[in-house]
Formats: C-alpha cells, structure tokens, sequence
C-alpha cells in the first residue's frame, strides 16, 4: 500500500464576515471548510471538484499553505504543516508547487520567461534548469527571452506548468489550470500534465469544477459542496456508480457531444 | 423558410497590419433557428456577431460582404438607421455577466432603459414586461429584484437577468456571445436550458458563439466550424457529430472532453491537421486575392 | 492587437522627445550658466533699464529678451535662476520619492499595524493646507535652499505614500506575488524582486511630477520671497518683480513664466513617455 503525502485531518478554515461586521467588535466567522478529511496518496492523481463556493480553491491554498487553516491537521510526509511559520515552511517549500488558474496574473508581467522561471531556483535565466523545464512542457529554448504578454494562454500555462517543475517538487497542486482555455489548449495541457506525472513521479492534486476533465487524469476524486467532502472515491467508481445526489447532479450537467443523448 | 440572417461573402481585417480576421464568411439563419459558431479563440466566431450588432472594434475594417437582416442589407443604410433596425429586433445576451450590467445601477432601470430610450415604450409598458420577462426566467420575487443591484445577485441570476433583459423587446434574432463560459456546469445546464425553452416560445433566431461542441450538441440545429476567420465546415448538428467531415471538425470532437469515453477523448489537435488548415486558409487567400480582392 | 498600441508609441515617441529636448536644455542652462550666459545676472545698469526683447523696436544688441527695471538681463536670470529650480527640482523630488514610496511600499505590502500607523500618519499630514505649511515651516526653519527643498519634502511624500500604496495593494493580491511564496521566498524578497518592478512605472511617473511640483513650490516661496537668501536670481522671484512693470515690460514677467511652465509640462509629459516607452506590458 502505497504511503499518503498527505493527509488531511477535520481541516477548518473560517474567515471574518466583514458584511456583517458590527460597529465595534469582530466579525462573525463565515465558515469555508468545515471538517475535511482525506488522504493523497504519493505518486496518485486526485482530482477535487466543487461548484463556486464549494471551498475548493480555499482548500487548495491551504494545503500548499498560502493560508493558515483555523482548525486541524495538515500531515505532509508526516508532519504536521498546519501551523508551521513561514520559516519552518521555507524548507518545504520547493517540494510543494502550485500552478494557478490565470496565467496571465500569475506571471509577473515585467519578468521575462526565463527569469520567471529560474528565480525559484535562485538562479539566472542561463540556468540549464531552465531550458530543461522549457523543454519538458515542449515550449522551445528560446522563449524564456519572451515576456509574458507576447504569449498564447495556452503557452502562458505552460511557463506555469515549467515553472513549478523546475524544482522538482514532489507535490503540485493544479488549480483550475485549464479552466480559461479553450478545447485544443486544454486537451495538450492535459496531455502534458499525464506525461509529466509518469515521466517525473509526481504527486498531483487537480482542482476543477468540470468533472469531464478529471476522468482521463485522476486516480481518485473528492466532491466538494459547501465546505464539505461529499464523496471521496475512485475515479472509475464515481463515474459509474456515484453515490451522493450532488455528485450525479454534477455529472448529470456535463453536456456530452451527441445529440442523440438527451439533458 | 426564409432566412432571417444571411451573412454572404464577409471579410474583414485588421486595420493597421492589414491581417485578414473574416474570410468570405457565409452564414444562413432561417427564422426561429438555431445556429452554433464553433471555434477556438481568435478563430473569428465572436467577431461575426459583433459584425451583425454593428459593435466592432474600431481597428477592424470590413472589407467586403454582405449581412442582410430580414432583407435589408446592413452595410448600406445609414447608421442611425442601422442602430434602429439592430436595436428593434436584435438583442445580446453576453458573456460575462459580472462586466455586463452596471454596478451602479438598479436591475429594474437596465431593463426597462432600452425600452423607454431606444424603442420608445412607456415606462408603464416597460416596466411590466421587465416583471413579465423576469417571470419567464424563473427569478423568484421580481418586484424585489428589479430594485437589487448586480453585486447582491449570484452569477447564475445575472446571466438570468441578461437573458430577460434579451428577450424582453421580442427580437427576432439573438445573438449569444458564449454566455454560460463564467458558469458553473450545473448552472450552465439551467441557463441552457432556459434560453432553449425561451427561444422556442418566442420563435427567435439564435445564433450561438461557442468553443464547447457539448453544448453545441443540446442547444443548436446547425453548426459552422471556423478556423483562422474561414468557415471550415457549415452542416446539420446531426450530420456533425454522427461523422464530421473536415479534418479539423473531427480533431476539434476528438478533444472535447467526453467522459463517457476518455480515452477517445481530450486528444490533443495534430500538427498536421493545423497544417492543413493553414493551407486551405492560404489558398483560398491567394486565391482571392487573385481575383482582384 | 487591437488596442492600438502602435498610435501609443508614436505618441510617445514625440512627447520624449519634445519634454526631452525641452529639459536637455533647461540642465545645461542650469550646469553651463556662468559659460553660456550672455550678461552678468546681477550687473545693474539703470541706463539699460526696462528694454524690451531683441526683435521688438528700442532694443540693444545682447539682451536678447530684454531687461528688467534695474538693467538686469532677463535672459542671463533666467538662464542662473534655472539653477536654482535644477536643484530643488533633482534633491527635492528624488528625496520625497524614496521616503513616500518606501513607506508606501511598506503600508501596502506587510499590512497591519504598520499600515495603520503609516495611514493615520497620512491622514493628518494631508489635513495641512500644503502652502500655508510650507510658509510655516519656513518660517520656523529660516529661508535658504535647504528650507525650501526640507518643506518640498516633509510636505509632498505623503503624495507618494498614498499611490504607492494603492498600487502595492493592487499588485499584492496577484498570483505571481501567490507564487512567489510558494517558492518560499522570504517577504522582503517578494517585495523587493516581485512587487516593486510592477509598482515602478506609477513611482517614475510620479517622480516626475513631482519634480515640476518641487519647482513650481520653489517658485511660490520665491515669489513671496520666503525662498532662498542669496541674490541669485529665481523664477519666482523674476515673477513677483514682474508684476510691478507688468504694463511698461511685460518681457520680465512673461519670459520667466514661460520658463516655469514649460519645465513643469515637460517634467511631466516626459515621465509619461518614459513609462510609455520602456515599459514592457505596454509595448
């Protein structure tokens, strides 16, 4: 049995309601996460799924730590990183990578390329890291002189993807990277990622609220609804015999390309 | 049937670098029809709406063409005319419902705006068709809702609230700038489903911009592929995904992700068949240019 | 593509020129004064008073714009006085720019309590109307270069502070300044590597402005004679005597305000071309 890079324990994340903040006094809290528990096991595929609001993003970023949960256990190669300050997060850091949704703003736009790249590894443009990544999401060498803006949306995912490789990580969270993209972009950054996987051992945890995509990709999915895990099963399990209502009510929304297959 | 929209011959271009954006597109839309324009991004499908409501940037120019709507060639009237004739039977129901509507405002005067201003009804008539149009898209408590404004609504009652505010002069045509590409899937369904229902009761003619051949699949009859501002393939929804023709159609089906047959599915498009879709694009560019163009 | 980018840069391409051109030569009047200017500023000649400029009728060769009541060439004050405009316009407005713009930086990046402390501090300096501070300030620290430029300066960086700030908060919610921690840069390093290169257009931009801003003061404090105590002549100064013989030479008011604005203007079109020119998004 394969061991867990991580595992989640009731995982809680609230946020101050400044809505309905009183004059004097805090906010009450607004609860994103309400409990979750799950395992990722090293070297699998999960894909996590919610509609907006679900808490799916919030649970990303917790996970890899851009946020602090309020309640409960983060294990991360067994040890805890829920709490962990800055400092004791900084070592983990290059084995925990994200790749965001929105190229454009999550490439600094007055950086080149290159220098986007290589400044994790605390490096130049000329490292030899570089190129490699380049040339591991199939972008050729000399696009690390360009600067984002100059590039395709489906390129710009790409530098993402490079970017957060470069450090051979041993954990990537995804977070709705092929939401913005349209049909052929989506299907090569797909493609690339099932490669990457293979080719690199990586451990990767896929966000997205479009269930078609998940199934080629992932080894096991969780259903998030309202900051709670609704189902939390095998790819091919799911999607043949789902179980919870709001599971069959999403896959039931996925407009399959046939006519004949009535909504 | 007669054809409500026809679109013959349209290019356009871009008008510094002269770079061709609409390639002799031919477009049919028979009353109360529903025609989907499929194609990646900067494949031109969006710009052909535009075209049709008169609202394209100004760096494009439209070199030649013809966009007869109900008969009436719109390149040859005047401006002021066209903007009456646009405005009195074709309406938009955009993509973004968050950019959209006016943050500073009320939903009940977005609506009813165009009716007063524009089509000259009173604000009596307007405001209760706003309340009519509301009904028919199922938002609860209308009266409430028209006095809200968009940043209290959740994006699956903007998109509502565009579609009524669409419908709400009785268009004869719609055009759909992909309007459920911010929704979730679930939501994506209702509002499909909505604007079917919609179109159908009222007899609109809908032309339907998307990337998503899913939804191409529950929402429209007839379907035109385009590729670098060229019309690749123009056929029935039936015909289309029982057996595409073109190359490009079949790769654009083989990537669209399918769930129920994955491994079939979310293929990347081959080089060669964007190979050779460059080169049907170029020839048929030589060869209008040949021809004096 | 179809935002219109190439009419930008030509646009651009001109306004650099121009403001350039303009402040080339308004340097090298500043630097090269005692070389290139034709008359002593202070040499006093009441035989030569109130001449007009060199094209007009009664003219003498030499005083090509003229001279004031007291015989002073116009031209060769205000050649000198762009000396005295030259400094306060560098000193003043690069020292406001790094003290508002760090704690700009600052306010908008670590939050919490230094933001607050740094923004009431904001709000209660700008409650000061700026002149009649300045003209208080004066009066406590004395009149002199210094004063002027130390007024400019504790006045003006809360301008600075402010859009610093904003801007930084702007860029601070970017996935690029997300992804930054997730490669486990320190803070600093993020605001420094990351952030401040995005934020440095709107700086440049401003510290531009604020250099016409810095002349433009010096000119008030001067034209009420609060600015520097020396003889040498300022624009502000040439203003206010100006005004008394505004009917019988106009040349003494006029030239020098001339000077002014057009160093002002081009202080600020020139920031904008350089933005406009050598920023990469835009380009």
């Amino acid at each position: 049995m394969a061991d867990n890079i991580f595992q989640v324990s009731d995982l809680r994340v609230d946020v101050p309601d400044m809505t309905r903040k009183p004059l004097f006094g805090a906010a009450p809290r607004l609860e994103i996460l309400k409990g979750i528990s799950f395992e990722i096991p090293r070297g699998a595929v999960l894909g996590i799924v919610g509609g907006s609001g679900s808490g799916k993003t919030t649970l990303g970023r917790t996970l890899v730590r851009l946020a602090e949960p309020s309640a409960g256990r983060i294990l991360f190669d067994g040890k805890d990183i829920a709490h962990l300050s800055d400092a004791g997060m900084r070592p983990l850091r290059s084995r925990i990578q994200m790749i965001f949704q929105d190229p454009l703003s999550s490439l600094n736009p007055r950086l080149t390329v290159g220098r986007t790249i290589a400044a994790p590894l605390n490096a130049g443009a000329g490292d030899p890291r570089v190129g490699e990544a380049l040339e591991h999401v199939g972008l050729p060498a000399h696009f690390a002189r360009r600067y984002p803006h100059e590039l395709s949306g489906g390129q710009r995912q790409r530098v993402g993807i490079a970017r957060a490789i470069a450090m051979r990580p041993d954990f990537i969270l995804a977070d709705e990277i092929v939401s913005g993209l349209d049909v052929s972009s989506q299907a090569q950054v797909l493609m690339l990622l099932e490669k990457l996987v293979a080719e690199l051992g990586l451990t990767l945890a896929f966000i997205s609220h479009d269930l078609s995509v998940i199934r080629r990709l992932c080894s096991r999915v969780v259903v998030l609804r309202s900051g709670e895990i609704v189902e939390d099963a095998a790819t091919a399990d799911l999607f043949e015999r789902p179980q919870h209502p709001y599971t069959r009510e999403l896959l039931d929304a996925i407009p399959i390309p046939d006519p004949s297959v009535r909504w | 049937m007669s054809a409500f929209l026809e679109i013959r011959g349209l290019s356009a271009r871009l008008a510094g670098t002269g770079q061709r954006l609409l390639r002799s597109v031919d477009i049919s839309l028979p009353v109360g029809a529903v025609r989907g324009l499929v194609g990646e991004s900067g494949a031109g499908k969006s710009m052909i709406g535009k075209a049709v409501l008169g609202v394209l940037p100004k760096a494009v120019e439209i070199m030649e063409g013809e966009i007869l709507l109900d008969g009436q060639d719109l390149q040859k009237v005047k401006p002021a005319e066209r903007r009456r004739l646009v405005g009195a039977k074709v309406a938009l129901i955009p993509q973004d419902p968050l950019t959209a509507l006016n943050p500073s405002r009320r939903i009940g005067p977005q609506i009813t705006d165009r009716l007063v201003d524009i089509l000259g009804w009173t604000k009596a008539s307007a405001a209760k068709r706003a309340l009519e149009v509301l009904a028919e898209v199922s938002i609860p408590e209308p009266e409430r809702i028209m006095r809200l404004y968009p940043h209290e609504l959740s994006g699956g009652m903007r998109q509502r609230i565009l579609i009524a505010s669409a419908f709400a002069a009785e268009p004869r045509l719609i055009v759909a700038d992909e309007p459920t590409t911010a929704l979730d899937v679930t939501v994506q369904k209702q509002i499909l489903k909505l604007i079917s229902a919609l179109q159908s009761r009222h007899g609109t003619a809908l032309l339907f911009v998307t990337h998503d051949l899913g939804v191409v699949s529950k929402v429209c009859d007839t379907l035109s592929v385009l590729y670098a501002g060229k019309v690749m393939e123009d056929t029935t929804v039936e015909r289309f995904f029982a057996a595409p023709r073109h190359p490009y159609s079949k790769a654009l089906l083989a990537a669209t992700p399918r769930h129920t047959d994955p491994a079939a599915s979310l293929l990347p498009v081959p080089q060669a068949v964007i190979d050779g879709a460059m080169a049907e694009v170029a020839a048929a560019d030589a060869a209008w240019s040949a021809h004096g163009g | 593509m179809l935002d219109g980018r190439g009419s930008i840069r030509r646009r651009s391409g001109a306004r650099l020129w121009l403001s350039g051109l303009w402040l080339a030569l308004f340097v090298l009047a500043a630097v090269l004064a005692p070389l290139i200017s034709p008359q002593d500023p202070l040499a006093q000649d009441l035989m030569l008073g109130r001449l007009p400029p060199a094209w007009m009728a009664g003219a003498e060769p030499g005083y090509w714009l003229g001279t004031d009541s007291l015989g002073r060439d116009v031209l060769s004050r205000i050649v000198y006085g762009a000396q005295v405009a030259l400094v306060v316009a560098l000193v003043a407005g690069t020292v406001t720019c790094a003290i508002g713009s760090a704690l700009g930086l600052v306010a908008g990046f670590y939050r919490g309590w230094a933001d607050r402390l740094i923004g009431r501090l904001v709000d209660i300096w700008m409650a000061f109307p700026p002149v009649l501070f300045a003209i208080l300030l004066i009066a406590v620290l004395g009149t002199g270069l210094c004063s002027v430029i130390l007024a400019i300066v504790i006045i003006d960086w809360t301008r600075f502070c402010r859009v610093v700030r904003a801007e930084t908060l702007n860029q601070s919610k970017m996935d690029y300044v997300h992804s930054a921690k997730v490669a486990g840069f320190t803070r600093l390093r993020t605001l420094l590597a990351e952030i401040l290169p995005n934020v440095l257009p709107t700086i440049v931009a401003l510290l531009t402005l604020e250099m016409g801003i810095a002349v433009i003061v010096e000119a008030i404090l001067s034209f009420v004679n609060l600015s520097i105590s020396t003889d040498q002549p300022t624009w502000g100064g040439m203003i206010a005597e100006g005004r008394t013989s505004i009917y019988q030479a106009w040349w003494v008011l006029v030239f020098p305000l001339i000077a002014l604005f057009l160093t002002v203007l081009s202080f600020a079109q020139f920031g904008e071309g350089l933005r406009e020119r050598f920023d990469p998004v835009l380009r």
